[in-house]
């Protein structure tokens, strides 16, 4: 065993039970902090893989933005099991068959991508191995080959950041 | 026997082990004296002798208070989420140290017959990790807030990620433009240009000076201390701890004032860069020796940025809170992208040799 395959273990390990924990947990705001868990461990497994800006922008954007926004709401809102309304049998069911249906797929996926390609059969990690997930090369893709796709992405970023902006304007007028 | 068979590079583990271990102790026993060179400050600018009773020139006080703080009860209140409760000052901490990982302390140094570096990690993504980091100590804060099951310590919790996220995003901009002179994320490289050339506060006077507001605000110090504000909040976020919990939050503060110090001095005023010197001709003269006085040169700079903020907190008053936001918004945001812009322009001018 290597420290490579060591850090693997263990990553997946936490991501697995903190993911789990995510679901089990009475309390929406140990939900939440659970589920930055999470995030961490799967930016640990980026790293394993040499892709470091995909890794921390994860923990940049997810763990360090939107989870922030998710624990304001849920902090506000002071959400507890007993005032939250039980969902029907139905919707539970259509839940867990459609997550189902979205594991299958997924390891469909990751079965065939062994088939596909013998250099990841079998491996834990890519460290030190491939550089497309450096920052460098990632950003010389990304403003070379796939300029237009990604200029358009940030438009429309912009436009629901406006839209956001107008939508609150229009409330507090309201008000 | 799988215990054996580890394939792991003991060596390099242990320098770098041994090298967190000197940078947290240090970091901790600079933080200690921050806070009793924080009462010497305010005693000065107020005209009072401050504290000079604990030792020679009241040097031993921050060692009185350290004990105190131990010594106190440590209340959890009853209505308060346990785990949480006691997550929140230990996150602050965690947080406002994981910073000092991509610092480049000082240059290289030769023992054993290993070059060692005197940077823990140097990541090619390291401004982008101090981002990471700077996102995370916001939880610090959130976790306490809320567990403390007290309205007023959510408000002043809210406040300070609220606070913290409007200014992340102004020094993101202000940043980009350091970036962009010097096309490297990393901190290594950074202070290497800037030893080489001239220190990037020539090129982005303006940049720094959004920087060091952002640097302010995300420290929570005044004018931007928002999340303290005695006179609205009783006491803010930190209001239902005691003993050391609440001993955690206050020295998690002092920690981030030297490390936004250092990413300053490293970003700005070229890191461990000794001014007038040439480094690389001295390193050839005096062996390691250079390397300790390339940390002296860095420990110089962040002590006089300490002063700095300081210097602004016992001088200004506080901002209120909607004052806070449009500054954020509306004068920092816009003026860290003009700055940007221009920086582009030029840079770009400056690779077409000064033709349009």
């Amino acid at each position: 065993m290597n420290i490579t395959q060591i850090l693997f273990w263990f990553l997946s390990v936490l991501a697995l039970v903190s993911a789990l924990m995510v679901l089990l947990s009475k309390n929406p705001v140990h939900s939440v902090l659970w589920l930055i868990v999470v995030f961490f461990a799967i930016s640990g497994h980026y790293i394993l893989l040499n892709a470091q800006f995909l890794a921390i922008v994860n923990l940049i954007v997810y763990a360090g933005a939107i989870m922030v926004l998710f624990l304001f709401v849920i902090m506000l809102m002071n959400l507890s099991a007993d005032t939250e309304p039980q969902k029907n049998v139905w919707m539970k069911l259509a839940g867990t068959i459609a997550g189902g249906c979205f594991l299958i797929s997924t390891c469909n996926i990751v079965y065939n991508a062994q088939n596909v390609s013998q250099e990841i059969a079998g491996k834990t990690a890519l460290l030190n191995q491939g550089n497309i997930g450096l920052i460098g090369n990632l950003g010389k893709v990304l403003f070379k080959d796939y300029v237009v796709p990604f200029e358009i992405s940030s438009v429309l970023f912009l436009s629901a950041m406006v839209g956001a902006v107008v939508i609150g304007k229009k409330e507090k007028s309201n008000v | 026997m799988t215990l054996l068979s580890l394939n792991i590079d003991w060596i390099l583990l242990i320098e770098k082990l041994a090298l967190i271990a000197i940078v947290v102790f240090a970091s901790l026993g600079i933080a200690l004296y921050t806070t009793f060179g924080e009462r010497k400050v305010a005693a000065i600018l107020q005209d009072r002798p401050g504290p000079n009773r604990a030792g020679p020139f009241g040097l031993l006080q921050p060692l009185a208070d350290g004990v105190k703080m131990f010594t106190k009860e440590d209340i959890i209140p009853s209505s308060a989420s346990k785990w949480l409760f006691i997550l929140g000052p230990g996150l602050a901490m965690t947080a406002s140290l994981m910073t000092c990982a991509v610092i480049p302390w000082g240059g290289t140094i030769e023992l054993f017959g290993r070059t060692i570096s005197l940077q823990i990690a140097d990541i090619n993504i390291g401004i982008l990790y101090i981002f990471a980091v700077v996102s995370l100590g916001v939880y610090g804060i959130m976790i306490g807030g809320w567990a403390s099951n007290n309205k007023f310590s959510l408000m002043a919790a809210l406040r300070g990620a609220s606070q913290a996220i409007s200014y992340e995003l102004a020094m993101g901009l202000s940043l980009i433009a350091v970036l962009m002179l010097s096309g490297s994320l990393s901190l290594g490289d950074i202070v290497k240009q800037q030893q080489a050339g001239w220190w990037n506060i020539v090129y982005q006077p303006l940049g720094f000076l959004i920087f060091f507001i952002c640097a302010l605000a995300e420290c929570n110090r005044t004018p931007f201390d928002l999340p303290e504000a005695e006179n609205e909040l009783n006491f803010g976020y930190h209001q239902e701890y005691s003993s050391m919990k609440l001993g955690f939050y206050l020295f998690a503060e002092y920690i981030n004032m030297i490390m936004s110090s250092a990413v300053m001095a490293s970003l700005y005023f070229g890191g461990y860069d000794i001014p007038f010197v040439n480094d690389a001709e001295l390193q050839t003269h005096l062996g390691n020796w250079v390397a300790l006085f390339q940390v002296g040169t860095l420990l110089i700079k962040i002590v006089f940025f300490i002063f700095l903020f300081m210097w602004i907190r016992w001088t200004i008053p506080r901002f209120r809170y909607d004052q806070l936001m449009n500054l954020g918004w509306k004068s920092m945001i816009p003026l860290a992208l003009v700055n940007m812009l221009v920086t582009g322009a030029l840079v770009l001018l400056k690779m077409n040799n000064w033709h349009f």
